[in-house]
């Protein structure tokens, strides 16, 4: 029964990944608050869980030229570094504060998701506020 | 050094950290990063953003897994789900309005955030 459920929010993740939208912050809330799963486990079961689709998206974004050299090892090369350094402290810290950080970090991102999906309206000439029309 | 190369030493410090302490939401710091900071085009930040968390993503898992934080009773049908889940999705994501999916997508995480501060 359990495994039926972990299977439907590795789907709901997944999906939402798939579109582009930044899975693993749907996939850890609903390990977490849905199904008690730990903090740290559903944190890890995330990282390990993408990795299959993220290398086949990969593959395809280079296929299509989406990818340039330009940037690519000052990007790489401290985010291994980093993630290396943090996932040892996340370790080491207690549930609680690894769950409190995340729900902070959760309720940030909302805003500026929030934010881009207005400001994207916007940009289609979907808002209603007459301030900002230019000037033609 | 470049600015630029400034941006994407921060840029991947950043990314990175929040890979490793959060286990995930990486990519919703490099994208915009790379798209305001180092002016990518979407779809080429979206692209590098996963070239980044990748490899960042198998060194934390690696951790994680040396800890003995991640149970394979969890972790087999998730990834199983995850990517039955993201083979649909990517054929989803030219039918489906981006402005909608990504509102409720921020509300949905904004209460799951405060649920979890709570």
């Amino acid at each position: 029964m359990s495994f039926l459920i972990f299977l439907l929010c590795g789907f709901l993740g997944g999906l939402l990944g798939g579109m582009g939208m930044g899975g693993g912050t749907v996939l850890i809330p609903l390990l977490t608050v849905a199904c008690g799963v730990s903090q740290s486990a559903a944190q890890g079961v995330n990282l390990i869980s993408f990795l299959p689709m993220s290398l086949i998206a990969l593959g395809v974004h280079a296929e299509n030229g989406l990818l340039q050299k330009e940037g690519l090892l000052p990007l790489i090369l401290p985010a291994i570094a980093f993630s290396l350094l943090f996932a040892v402290l996340a370790a080491f810290l207690p549930e609680e504060a690894l769950s409190k950080g995340f729900g902070l970090f959760l309720t940030v991102l909302s805003f500026f998701q929030f934010a881009s999906a207005f400001r994207k309206k916007e940009n289609a000439g979907y808002a209603k506020c007459t301030k900002n029309i230019p000037k033609i | 050094m470049k600015p630029k190369t400034y941006a994407y030493l921060t840029g991947g410090a950043l990314t990175g950290a929040a890979n490793g302490l959060f286990g995930g939401g990486g990519g919703m710091i490099a994208v915009p990063f790379l798209e305001r900071a180092a002016h990518f085009p979407a779809r080429r930040a979206h692209a590098t953003a996963i070239a980044v968390i990748l490899p960042a993503s198998i060194i934390s898992g690696v951790v994680y897994l040396a800890f003995g934080l991640v149970p394979w009773g969890v972790l087999l049908p998730c990834a199983v789900g995850v990517a039955a889940g993201g083979f649909l999705g990517a054929k989803l994501l030219a039918r489906i309005p981006a402005k909608i999916v990504t509102a409720i997508f921020a509300a949905f995480m904004l209460a799951a955030g405060l649920r979890m501060i709570f």
